[in-house]
């Protein structure tokens, strides 16, 4: 059973292929995350979803409903579907309150009412609702804009790069409040964003976005361990790239020999994450040693770049605490734990 | 402080402008006074005055909603629609503005020669001053956010509910300006309505002028007309309230999606084409029949004095307006505060005066204290200072605002003396729009009737008054050429409109 189904849509914008086939399905009470850098087509993928524009080919099924068959289909306002934009896209002309109340049905009797619970729904306090929407902040638009595609009891609410105008951590404390509000309201999102950060916190399922194609889908784990190839890997954390050879599990590597978990033999390319990667003092598991080429004290987290002997690889940057930093030019060990990721 | 010494001489300078500008005002005010309420109840409270009240409130009522909604019909078409050849579209429905008020009513005047009254002033008004619509409307429509309409689709609104409760909405700002400068137009034009023989406050003050020139008759008819002025103004600040319509937010707009027309694309296509047949196909038709039917025996030396006199006056006058709106342009970005606020006030005020008014004044003014001023050079060009300020502070404040004052002491942290910092820094930053407010006021100086009829020395005949004396001969073949060279002359005053229209929306 699964609420919303795209089939290889696909859509130009003369000579650009702005959607390339791609494929998602979405199932009910899940939160996806459609990423990509800017101009992957992360935002016409949701605005064909919405209804506000049509594939020139592909299917979208809905709830059982068939919304658009290529350049047909079912117009924005009778989909159903809500969304919350970049910034809010309020009326500038009314009120919160008058915002909030815009989709309800004409004369509805518990208006004051539904108004107050929706403003209670996303945290605001009740006073708000006479304000004008430049008399709030960026979040508070947000939080009113959600209240006011929450007043329609959607069943699909979609989040349009709703937290990127905000500061860093009213970030965070937005997106989990979203995620609260939806989760308690039973609503499925789909999220866009180029943030992948934001994505893997907020998602049950993320799909990449590149050029128009849907690179991979899957849960945050499977897409941060296990990426399909090195520019995924990349885009969606940092990460250490290194040629190897691959044998019986184990990968052959300039970190010495690393468990991998991978059938594949012979020479390819392995990833680790930099949280896999630390430097060994007392030499437990001693591995290949290198030579501390810079030392950035940031606080809590550190960056040391260590250089590896006799390989034309860049130096390897390795997140560290701030306790027991080497110095620079000192000789260490790198110790790795957990698997390997081999691209095959 | 010593900061703010430097601004003394600007400030009194700026104030000597402000009380000139203050002078029709008090003029009115004081002949008020001065002939004593019983005379101002006879002069002001009889049939003839209700009549003319009554007949510029029915202009008003019937124009203004009639061109909103052709503006605001034409700006969708033309920013919100696939319609074929939009930016065409778009250009002709600025272009009208080229031609003056009283020349589209002279063609038509040429071609349906029984057209009359309200009907006929109505008529002709909204073909002439739509353009003051068009123009801002069509400029809002680009700014706005389509997210705000993809919202309102996202919460259930079909697309015609989401243009009347979020599209049109958001448009009262532009609606309210552009139908200001119509109302304010309607109750000061004096030619367009003449000629179809409809009787306004205004030409009655003319006809009034024109029997005796100081009489307390014209100058009462002059205080009604203020005062609806005033009203006016009043009323669209009440209408327009303080709302702020701006985007919110941030990130760049989204340029909006386009309605498309498909099967209904060439019988809306209509509409664009009438319109524009019945504001320029008139026109240019009436005028070419004349020109050909006079030939070359009608472009003789008097069309080219007349030229010449009407450049040199706008010139003139297009300097010397923006000379005096130099001081407060200057105060009112680098010195703001709540005296630089009435000033400027004064400064804008005066501009939305009708220019009958204000020729009144200044003659009445002259011929009792100054008679040597009177019918000279000079009070022409100070009427036309007064006429055009607001339009020379406008170019004027943009530019003198993209030369801030840092860059004034970056260049003297480097060596240069003050002085020499604002010649080479400020002054050549500011020198564009200085060049545009001459050349704004000069193309407005190009097309003014009623003042120059009103204030020019015998002897002085530019293209709009031998036009004008001309067509009261019924000698429409003789005033063809000169209707032209006011047209060719104005061309330029579109081309800067469409492009400043373009630059408020950011493009």
């Amino acid at each position: 059973m699964t609420l919303l189904h795209l089939e290889t849509i696909s859509k130009r914008y003369g000579p650009v292929a702005a959607l390339d086939g791609v494929s998602l399905s979405v199932e009910p009470d899940s939160r996806t995350a459609v990423v990509g850098p800017s101009g992957s087509g992360k935002s016409t993928l949701l605005r064909i979803i919405a209804g506000f524009e049509f594939p020139d080919r592909g299917i979208v099924r809905f709830d059982g409903k068939q919304f658009a068959e290529g350049p047909a289909g079912v117009p924005a306002h009778k989909r159903g579907i809500g969304i919350v934009s970049q910034d809010g896209a309020l009326f500038p002309h009314l009120s919160v309150a008058d915002n909030i109340a815009f989709g309800f049905a004409r004369g509805a009797p518990d208006r004051a009412r539904r108004i107050a619970d929706l403003l209670d729904m996303v945290e605001l306090d009740g006073a708000m609702a006479t304000r004008r929407p430049h008399q709030l902040s960026g979040g508070q638009q947000q939080r009113v804009a959600l209240a006011r595609a929450l007043g329609r009891r959607p069943q699909l609410m979609l989040l349009d790069e709703p937290f990127s105008a905000l500061d860093t951590g009213l970030r965070e404390t937005m997106r989990k409040a979203v995620v609260r509000v939806l989760q308690t309201a039973g609503i499925t999102a789909i999220l866009v964003t180029h943030d992948q950060t934001e994505a893997l916190s907020f998602a049950d399922q993320v799909a990449v976005l590149r050029e128009g194609r849907l690179v991979q889908a899957g849960s945050p784990q499977t897409l941060y361990q296990h990426p399909r190839d090195p520019e995924t890997a990349r885009f969606l954390g940092d990460a250490v790239l290194l040629p190897a050879t691959v044998t019986n599990g184990f990968a052959d590597c300039a970190l010495g020999r690393v468990p991998v978990e991978s059938g594949h033999a012979g020479k390819a390319e392995i990833m680790l994450r930099p949280e896999q990667i630390s430097i060994v003092v007392d030499g437990a598991t001693p591995q290949e040693g290198g030579r501390v080429v810079d030392v950035q004290f940031g606080g809590a987290v550190c960056t040391v770049a260590v250089a590896l002997p006799d390989i034309a690889l860049p130096p390897i940057l390795i997140k560290t605490s701030s306790i027991a930093l080497p110095a620079l030019g000192a000789l260490v060990h790198l110790g790795v734990t957990g698997k390997a990721h081999v691209f095959a | 402080m010593g900061a703010s010494r430097p601004h003394v001489p600007v400030i009194v300078f700026a104030a000597l402008v402000a009380m000139f500008s203050l002078v029709p005002l008090g003029f009115i005010g004081w002949v008020t006074y001065d002939v004593g309420w019983e005379t101002v109840k006879t002069l002001v409270f009889r049939p003839r005055v209700g009549e003319l009240i009554l007949g510029t409130l029915y202009l008003e009522l019937l124009t203004i909603p009639l061109s909103i909604a052709v503006a605001v019909g034409l700006a969708w078409l033309t920013e919100r629609t696939d319609i074929p050849g939009a930016r065409l579209w778009a250009w002709l429905a600025i272009t009208p503005l080229a031609v003056p008020a009283f020349v589209h009513s002279y063609a038509w005047v040429s071609l349906v020669p029984g057209i009359r009254g309200l009907a006929g002033g109505v008529f002709v008004a909204v073909l002439a001053y739509f353009p003051f619509l068009y123009l801002p409307v069509a400029a809002a429509l680009r700014r706005l956010d389509p997210a705000v309409e993809d919202a309102a689709a996202s919460l259930g609104l079909a697309p015609v509910a989401v243009f009347f409760r979020v599209v049109l909405p958001q448009l009262r700002l532009a609606i309210c300006g552009g139908s200001l400068l119509i109302g304010l137009h309607l109750l000061s034009e004096y030619g367009l309505f003449a000629m179809i023989r409809f009787d306004t406050l205004a030409t009655a003050i003319v006809d009034q002028f024109q029997s005796s020139y100081n009489s307390p008759a014209a100058s009462m008819i002059g205080g009604v007309l203020v005062t609806c002025c005033l009203f006016l103004l009043g009323l669209e600040v009440l209408l327009r309230g303080n709302e702020r319509y701006a985007r919110i937010g941030a990130g760049a707009a989204r340029p909006a999606n386009l309605q498309r027309l498909g099967r209904f694309a060439l019988p809306v296509l209509l509409l664009p084409a009438t319109l524009a047949m019945l504001t320029l196909g008139v026109p240019l038709l009436t005028l070419g029949r004349w020109l050909w039917l006079g030939g070359a025996a009608i472009w003789d030396n008097e069309v080219t004095g007349a030229v010449g006199q009407t450049i040199v006056l706008a010139l003139a006058g297009g300097i010397l307006a923006t000379m005096a709106a130099a001081p407060m342009a200057w105060l009112s970005v680098r010195a703001p505060g709540r005296l630089q606020r009435f000033l400027e006030a004064c400064h804008y005020y005066v501009g939305s005066l009708p220019g009958v008014v204000v020729a009144l004044a200044l003659v009445s003014v002259t011929v009792r204290f100054l008679l040597p001023l009177y019918q000279t050079f000079a009070l022409l060009l100070a009427g036309y200072v007064l006429l055009f300020l607001p339009r020379a502070m406008v170019g004027l404040r943009a530019s003198i605002a993209q030369a801030p004052v840092e860059l004034e002491r970056a260049a003297v942290a480097l060596g240069r003396t003050p002085g020499q910092a604002v010649r080479q820094i400020t002054l050549r930053l500011a020198a564009p729009g200085a060049a545009a407010s001459v050349a704004l006021v000069s193309l407005g100086i190009t097309n003014e009737l009623t003042a120059t009829l009103m204030l020019a020395p015998t002897g002085v005949d530019t293209l709009a008054t031998r036009f004008w004396a001309l067509t009261s001969e019924i000698d429409y073949v003789a005033a063809a050429p000169y209707a032209v060279m006011m047209v060719v002359l104005s061309l330029p005053l579109t081309l800067f409109l469409h492009a400043q229209s373009k630059r408020t929306a950011g493009q």
